[in-house]
């Protein structure tokens, strides 16, 4: 009985524990999230979205900034996508693990643990001087794909993991070759994951700044093609509020910032389910 | 070439990395036959089904030294086609493996591999497949939906159903019914007889019993090695080898 009840007592404390994580961690973003929305919610209007910022973003709406966010995620969506699912299909179906593999996945790793600060310093250096692009939508593209290829690359990597070797058995035994079999048993299959590792990079584009105010620049005009420098939303906000240039529309771009990541995650949220409805 | 074999395997010796899967197997599989392969687990027969169409060259460090001829022609040559190989000798695995995609999707899979399948004879082909491998009639009014909703015993023939979209000319399967029920079994096992008018059939069973209801042929393979070959009923009434006898009545396996 009384070893019993010691099994209760532990496995109530543990209950109580893994709660107080989970609510904690719950707390801590609803704070966040409602401190922004409380401050800057009040300032949203549609000329707010609608309006170019005007003396310094002092007054008027974040209109160019908004464009600005979406070029730049863009470009380094096109990039990093084909660059990182290439990578991922070639490390786990066209190479054997080994020497090559290995040293590739190590490379990524570091990668992904370079601040982005110093990918920022690599594409000023890099695009913005060397190539002589200047501040612009491209050079920030760039080196934002660079910044988003890793997570782009393990996503991609871990989805076609989970895949069943029996697939690509099927397949060849149907006579298929071997870019038949990826293209056609493996990665529709792979898709949601690779799906949510590029939504990642898109969510990561989005709230980065050390590497746009580095390669794009900091402009508020609106962009008129690729070379054209910019500034997104998230630099915006650390403008307005680190030069003390207005808080109000500081928390404003801040409120703007959190609905964009919401609606990106909801829209592809909603696609994920879709996709997999049709499939089973 | 002696006529009425379908396949011809001559001195063959199979090897993952060191460790030898198949001796010296000898064996030739006559058209238009239900050629069983016995023996216990681990003793190379999906690997021996696996080698007639090549298969096995996914797996990494495996090679194999004596020839292997369909219908005359070495299947080992570097010069034939691989892909071609494999829809001329199709496989069916011990668990139904559909591809997570329509039941259309699934049998038109191996068709559009060759671009030369045109859009308009597909639905007949897929409609073929399906009534051969008795099929057609439970899914027929849900062709489109996807074919991880089918029961263990409609995947598997919906798998039979796939190879013979390719029209295949020999038949592979490694334990069909091993995930099956006795009734899904029955009805593989009439498919496969009714089958054997039109291709060459190696069957994995997956158990004597099934062995002497279909089989027209009988080996029995242990440790890699062909101990014997024959007739069914000559095997199941009057085994040469001790081992194969012990086996076939039950003393091991």
């Amino acid at each position: 009985m009384k070893i019993e009840r010691g099994r209760y007592l532990t496995q109530n404390i543990a209950k109580i524990l893994i709660w107080m994580a989970a609510l904690s961690t719950m707390a801590v973003m609803a704070l966040i999230v409602f401190q922004v929305l409380w401050e800057g919610l009040p300032v949203l209007s549609l000329s707010f979205f609608l309006d170019s910022p005007r003396s310094m973003g002092r007054e008027g709406g974040i209109f160019s900034t908004i464009i600005g966010t979406f070029a730049l995620t863009i470009v380094a969506i096109l990039f990093a996508t084909p660059l990182g699912v290439g990578t991922a299909i070639f490390l786990w179906e066209y190479t054997r693990e080994g020497r090559i593999s290995r040293t590739i996945r190590f490379g990524i790793g570091c990668l992904a643990g370079v601040p982005s600060i110093i990918f920022g310093l690599f594409g000023f250096v890099f695009f913005v001087i060397y190539l002589n692009m200047g501040w612009s939508i491209l050079s920030g593209g760039l080196t934002m794909a660079a910044l988003i290829l890793p997570t782009i690359i393990s996503a991609t990597e871990e989805a076609l993991k989970a895949i069943p070797y029996s697939f690509r058995e099927v397949s060849y035994s149907l006579g298929g070759t071997k870019w038949q079999t990826v293209t056609r048993a493996v990665i529709p299959s792979a898709l949601p994951g690779i799906f949510t590792g590029i939504i990642l990079g898109i969510c990561r584009s989005i709230e980065e700044t050390a590497v746009v105010i580095l390669t794009a620049g900091s402009s508020l005009l609106i962009p008129t093609s690729l070379f054209s420098p910019v500034r997104t939303m998230s630099v915006h906000f650390y403008i307005l509020a680190r030069e003390g240039i207005s808080m109000e529309m500081a928390y404003g771009t801040g409120a703007a910032l959190i609905l964009l990541v919401l609606v990106v995650n909801i829209v592809a949220n909603f696609l994920l389910h879709r996709y997999a409805r049709k499939k089973t | 070439m002696s006529t009425g074999n379908k396949i011809a395997i001559k001195d063959f010796n199979f090897y993952y990395g060191s460790l030898q899967a198949l001796q010296m197997i000898n064996l030739d599989i006559r058209a238009n036959e239900i050629f069983a392969l016995l023996g216990p687990a681990r003793s190379g027969k999906t690997t021996f089904l696996k080698s007639l169409n090549r298969l096995t060259d996914l797996v990494y460090g495996a090679s194999h030294t004596g020839t292997i001829l369909l219908d005359g022609e070495d299947i080992y040559d570097p010069k034939i086609s691989l892909t071609q190989l494999r829809r001329r000798v199709g496989i069916v695995f011990d668990l139904p493996i559909p591809l997570p995609m329509s039941i259309y999707e699934n049998v038109a899979y191996g068709p559009k591999l060759s671009n030369k399948t045109q859009k308009k004879y597909l639905d007949e082909i897929i409609e073929k497949a399906l009534r051969s491998a008795f099929l057609w009639d439970e899914v027929k009014d849900r062709l489109h939906t996807s074919a991880l909703r089918l029961s263990g015993g409609q995947q598997q023939r919906l798998c039979i159903s796939r190879i013979l979209a390719l029209d295949p000319e020999v038949l592979l399967l490694d334990e069909p019914c091993s995930g099956l029920d006795p009734i899904s079994t029955a009805s593989i096992e009439e498919t496969l007889s009714r089958l054997k008018k039109e291709y060459t059939i190696v069957l994995v069973p997956h158990n004597i019993q099934q062995a002497s209801r279909v089989a027209d042929r009988v080996g029995f393979l242990l440790d890699g090695k062909l101990v014997e070959e024959g007739p069914a009923f000559e095997i199941f009434t009057r085994p040469k080898n001790k081992k194969t006898e012990d086996y076939i009545s039950g003393k091991f396996g």
